[in-house]
């Protein structure tokens, strides 16, 4: 254990800290979340994030923050807390991090703050993700805002997509000075945080409110704009006068299976599915005009291991049917979805069928989805990804009954801006090529960031693609030198 | 928002209007649609674009009265606005010189065939035209048509005016009287576009059809527009909506258009009650004109 950098205002002893059980975070009982939209964690009190702030062990070399892909000084922000300065702490997050609501929410902190924390190799890590949402929520109730004040340095950008990458790098260059404007496709701000994302993990409120922050920081915001149809890269900057592009328009067309049945009514991909309930609220149909298929009573299953999956199959629960299934080709450990989601999913009733890949749709007999066809499958050596590769187990097929099912095993890149910009080079699998340090593209001016770079990732990740990116764009438009 | 200029009924039913969207106006090619969403709770649906004027900034549309949200739009006005209007989207019509083309337009499917004929003539082919309605009234933008035709046909299935039968008895006769054609284009009903595709395979003309699936986002996210073609998933959104009619599986397309059949009876019951005052006669008609045969 390493001694604390700076005298600390933490009044317990290092060795009491390790005392401190984790503070578990309020949530809604399984039960009654199961059939609401409502958020499913409540957040810590005052009283529970001062008692979690304790426990930091203040590390000189800590890997909280170098595992962040925004690098948020954790220790700074959670000292503060222990302070009871919610209103610094946040301000401090706010440094490297412009969506602290978001992330405290979304992120999968196993996998980076919390992941190296030296508490999780004796008890249980640090709760930053809890930590980061209670003071960024903080700081929303309490309406505050620190609006910078810097020259304007007479710069354009133009942000094309308003995920996460775009809004972190027009969050980062507003405060620079530049004159940012992001374009949206869709007619509803937020990129996958909106159409993708459900209510209750990340209630549309708390992204309504980080993009009115914007807003008041000066972010422009522009929707119903398809960069590459409606107005080129190209004409972005030989025309409007951009000075320099990030492109970030994020998760790309769905991919299927290629297996028969596929095209049956009550098929849907993932993106369709959240689309149709996160965006067009159908399942408010006729209150909003947007159709969907009535979930009540009926058995569905959605074919994936990621977030997406979960998020679409703990919304289909919620939208009332009899049975939601997980089918899952790997085994749990390879499951890419963060722990947190796959614990409340099985709280929640959601059946997991792991080592389990379907290889038909069947139709019932009037010509809709009855029944989806698995092999069970094995785990055999490890593959590209570095996960063990599933194999199928010969003579194990069955079948589970099923009326919809929702196919959320990835996406692949979209090729609206690839297609329309000259120029702009690309991988052999269609995506963006980008420097990794500087989020360049090979076309000057023009840098790209989050999944239209490197395929299907987190949120956290096309943040920190926005952050690296935010860095070498101001520098660019600062010297010229590309 | 986007402003409503102006705004004329085409026949009962159907309504074209101007709207002023420069952007789009500036970059829209033939063949290509936006996706529209009239109000708050409103749902996004795809539409034909007719023409567009780059120099005013404005956009043409036409609209038939099928659904719900084509029903609303079509009683909007000059001075009215529509909330979002994306676009042009999909795919343009490919144009080069391809010698003798034969257009065809069934119905509201004239308005797409329209911009991309005028753009085959202006590439210096010798444009057949073929449009065909249910019946006189429904027959539309015929004299724009013949405008950018070396011949137009016109049918329609009654009798009522030209000539009586549907647009691929006219395909059959071209053909039947040695017409050398070197590419059919045909927009319309499903049933319609597929008669045709069987009527020109035999033959081996090349035959290009546009389809309309159910369609979320108009940009590749969502999938839900995906059509077989050649036996793969194509989405009509962004690798058309123009396709290869001879390789598309029209029997898909048509059950999975019927996918949200009882919610739009639910969400045009719903609008008409809310609109008792309009006579319902108008809405009758073309709802029988959706299932117009080829």
């Amino acid at each position: 254990m390493t001694a604390p950098a700076r005298p600390s205002l933490n009044p317990l002893p290092l060795k009491e800290r390790m005392k401190v059980p984790r503070q578990p975070m309020p949530e809604q009982p399984a039960e009654i979340r199961a059939a609401n939209f409502s958020e499913v964690n409540l957040g810590y009190s005052p009283e529970l994030a001062r008692q979690e702030a304790l426990r930091c062990l203040e590390c000189a070399k800590p890997a909280c923050t170098k595992d962040c892909p925004v690098g948020v000084k954790v220790h700074e922000f959670v000292q503060l807390i222990v302070a009871g300065d919610f209103l610094a702490a946040a301000a401090k997050i706010r440094e490297n991090n412009v969506l602290p609501a978001i992330t405290g929410r979304v992120c999968p902190q196993e996998d980076h703050c919390e992941g190296g924390c030296l508490m999780g190799k004796k008890v249980k890590p640090l709760g930053i993700g809890y930590l980061e949402r209670f003071v960024a929520d903080y700081e929303q109730h309490m309406g505050f805002r620190v609006l910078p004040k810097v020259p304007a340095t007479g710069k354009k950008v133009a942000v094309v997509g308003s995920g996460p990458s775009g809004l972190t790098v027009a969050g980062e260059l507003v405060r620079k000075g530049h004159r940012v404007r992001v374009f949206e496709a869709l007619h509803e701000l937020g990129g996958v945080l909106v159409y993708g994302i459900p209510e209750f993990r990340l209630p549309k409120t708390i992204i309504r409110e980080q993009l009115d922050y914007m807003r008041d920081m000066g972010v422009e915001f522009e929707t119903d704009v398809v960069i590459g149809r409606t107005i080129t890269i190209d004409e972005l900057m030989e025309e409007e006068g951009y000075d320099a592009v990030f492109i970030g328009t994020g998760a790309g067309l769905p991919v299927f299976m290629n297996i028969p049945g596929e095209h049956l009514n009550s098929v849907y991909s993932a993106n369709e599915f959240l689309t149709r309930i996160n965006l067009m609220k159908a399942y408010k149909f006729p209150a909003y005009d947007q159709p969907m298929l009535d979930l009540h009573g009926k058995d569905v299953a959605v074919i994936g291991g990621g977030n997406t999956a979960l998020d679409a199959i703990r919304s289909a629960l919620r939208l009332g049917a009899r049975k939601a299934h997980v089918i899952y080709r790997r085994s749990e450990a390879e499951m890419p979805a963060r722990a947190e989601e796959a614990k409340h999913a099985r709280q929640e009733g959601i059946e997991f069928h792991m080592l389990t890949n379907p290889v038909e749709f069947l139709p019932d007999s009037e010509g809709w989805l009855g029944a989806v066809r698995c092999l069970r499958m094995e785990l055999g050596e490890p593959d590209a990804s570095g996960r063990r590769r599933p194999v199928p187990v010969a003579g194990s097929e069955f079948e589970i009954p099923l009326s919809v099912v929702v196919i959320a095993i990835g996406t692949s890149a979209n090729p609206i801006v690839q297609s329309t910009t000259p120029g702009l080079g690309t991988d052999k699998r269609g995506y963006i090529q980008a420097d990794p340090e500087t989020q360049r593209t090979s076309r000057r001016g023009v840098f790209a960031g989050g999944d239209i770079v490197t395929g299907s990732a987190t949120v956290i990740l096309a943040m920190g693609a926005g952050s690296r990116a935010a860095k070498s764009i101001d520098q660019y438009l600062t010297t010229g030198q590309w | 928002m986007f402003h409503i200029l102006h705004a004329e009924w085409l026949a009962p039913g159907i309504r074209r209007f101007l709207i002023e969207a420069p952007r789009i106006a500036r970059k829209q090619q033939p063949g290509q649609f936006v996706i529209v969403r009239i109000y708050q709770e409103g749902e996004r649906i795809p539409l034909t674009i007719e023409s567009s004027d780059p120099q005013r900034g404005t956009i043409s549309i036409v609209v038939q009265s099928i659904g719900k949200t084509t029903n609303l739009l079509n009683s909007l006005d000059a001075g009215d606005s529509i909330l979002d209007v994306v676009g042009p989207l999909g795919k343009p019509s490919e144009i080069q010189k391809f010698g003798t083309v034969v257009v065809m337009g069934g119905g509201v499917g004239t308005a797409m065939a329209y911009p991309t004929a005028a753009a085959l003539k202006r590439a210096g082919n010798r444009v057949i035209s073929i449009i065909g309605a249910k019946n006189k009234d429904l027959v539309i933008l015929e004299s724009e048509m013949r405008a950018v035709s070396d011949v137009l046909m016109v049918t329609t299935d009654d009798g009522t005016y030209a000539d009586k039968g549907f647009v691929t008895d006219k395909l059959r006769q071209l053909i039947q009287n040695g017409v050398p054609v070197d590419l059919v284009l045909a927009v319309g009903p499903i049933p319609m576009m597929k008669a045709v595709a069987e009527m020109t395979r035999g033959e081996r003309i090349r035959t290009i059809v546009s389809l309309n699936p159910i369609m979320i986002d108009g940009t590749g996210m969502c999938g839900g527009c995906r059509v077989l073609v050649g036996g793969t998933s194509e989405f009509a959104c962004v690798d058309g909506p123009e396709f290869d009619a001879h390789r598309v599986n029209f029997e898909v397309l048509v059950q999975r258009n019927t996918t949200y059949r009882e919610q739009e009876r639910e969400s045009m019951a719903q609008f008409r009650r809310g609109h008792e005052a309009q006579p319902a006669a108008k809405t009758e008609t073309v709802c029988a004109a959706e299932e117009a045969r080829p």
